[in-house]
């Protein structure tokens, strides 16, 4: 076998390092698994039940029709789904701008008596959909965006 | 390759490029934010606040693809021990670490109006501060190695392997929002599809365009002032060792 070349050596160092480093990275990722997740979407939460008091973050859309403003004035109820499952949530405060029905939602809390989220804050989720108002208007119009 | 790695041929081709780049740079950049900020639609969701994107866009871009290129330059600097690449990783890193502060400054003010929050933990966010640190440490490093060696960048490794290791963060950063839930939305560009308006993608792309022109220049810059400091101080030398 000829030896090789000590820039080429440095060379087949470096693949091997990077297939290593590749190959560690993966394997970290796969453990990390869902923990890197930031919040729970409502099916989550029915397939493996947080433990009751334990504050997690739920997240998922603001079901249409849902949302009642409570007789206190500052507290809301509404709905969070996933289009599969949904969970009721309540909340005291203000809540973003764009906190809107059909659009995404981010809440945190703890779950209270009778399966209901107590949420502390609500955070509203942009998607990636940019147009300017007029288009938004005339999509609604013809039915394509919710 | 090796016909563009001979300091004396980079130099005739960067004194050309340098100006072209910065001034091409610098005319779309303005362009592209002009229209973004005062000749295009607002959002119909987010309001005039979506004008943050034509600036935290290609911060974002350019803030990953300059770690890109500081890796890249920072493996053949290790494998062919070309004082070009090491001088190129030393150029990049600087700008890309602005970048890096500009799109998550951007980013958060952005956050404010449409989460209702300036930051939060999740996988997207993380994983670009993470690059923030990333650019830093290499700086550091660096700077440390340079006093040590006198500027030989051939003898340096620390850094350049700090670089490469830290490319597991790029395809981390791209992917966080689509492998776990996050706050930060999806991507809006694929190479197939966008999902954003094209009175927004337009001037979106042209200040990204402008924006990556300019990365070019100043880094060019940077290293044409870096090779010239070096004959200064190969000349300084050897006038000190011919009156020694």
């Amino acid at each position: 076998m000829s030896r090789l070349k000590p820039k080429h050596q440095r060379l087949v160092l470096l693949c091997a390092a990077l297939v290593a480093l590749g190959g560690a990275s993966t394997l970290a990722l796969t453990a990390l698994g869902d923990k890197a997740t930031y919040f729970y979407a409502p099916s989550d939460v029915f397939a493996h039940a947080p433990e009751p008091g334990t504050a997690i973050r739920l997240g998922g859309l603001v079901e249409r029709g849902s949302v009642a403003k409570q007789p206190d004035g500052l507290t809301i109820a509404f709905r969070v789904t996933d289009n599969a499952r949904e969970v009721p949530v309540r909340y005291t405060g203000i809540v973003p701008d764009l906190f809107r029905e059909g659009q995404g939602v981010i809440t945190e809390g703890r779950f209270g008596p009778g399966g209901v989220f107590m949420a502390d804050t609500v955070l509203a989720k942009h998607d990636e959909k940019y147009m300017p108002p007029e288009v938004a208007g005339s999509l609604h119009k013809v039915g394509r965006v919710g | 390759m090796h016909r563009f790695a001979n300091p004396a041929r980079f130099l005739r081709i960067a004194r050309v490029c340098t100006p072209l780049l910065t001034l091409s740079g610098l005319v779309l950049a303005a362009v592209g934010l002009w229209i973004g900020l005062f000749a295009s639609p607002p959002d119909y969701q987010q309001g005039d606040s979506v004008r943050i994107m034509y600036v935290h866009v290609p911060a974002a871009w350019l803030a990953s693809g300059g770690y890109l290129g500081l890796a890249i330059s920072s493996g053949v600097a290790l494998v062919w021990r070309h004082p070009l690449a090491g001088i190129a990783a030393r150029a990049i890193a600087p700008v890309g670490a602005l970048f890096t502060a500009i799109c998550l400054v951007t980013g958060s003010l952005w956050g404010k109006p449409t989460w209702g929050t300036y930051w939060v933990w999740d996988a997207r966010l993380t994983s670009m501060l993470v690059l923030l640190f990333l650019y830093i440490g290499y700086l550091a490093l660096a700077s440390a190695e340079d006093e040590r060696h006198g500027g030989d960048v051939t003898l340096e490794r620390g850094a350049a392997i700090l670089a490469i290791v830290g490319v597991v963060n790029l395809p981390i950063i791209k992917f966080s929002v689509e492998w776990w839930n996050t706050l930060h939305q999806g991507p809006s560009i694929t190479l197939t599809k966008s999902t954003i308006d094209p009175a927004m993608l337009l001037p979106l792309l042209t200040s990204l365009a402008g924006f990556s022109l300019l990365f070019g220049g100043i880094v060019l810059m940077r290293m044409r002032a870096a090779l010239a400091r070096q004959m200064v101080e190969a000349r300084g030398r050897r006038l000190a060792e011919a009156y020694a």
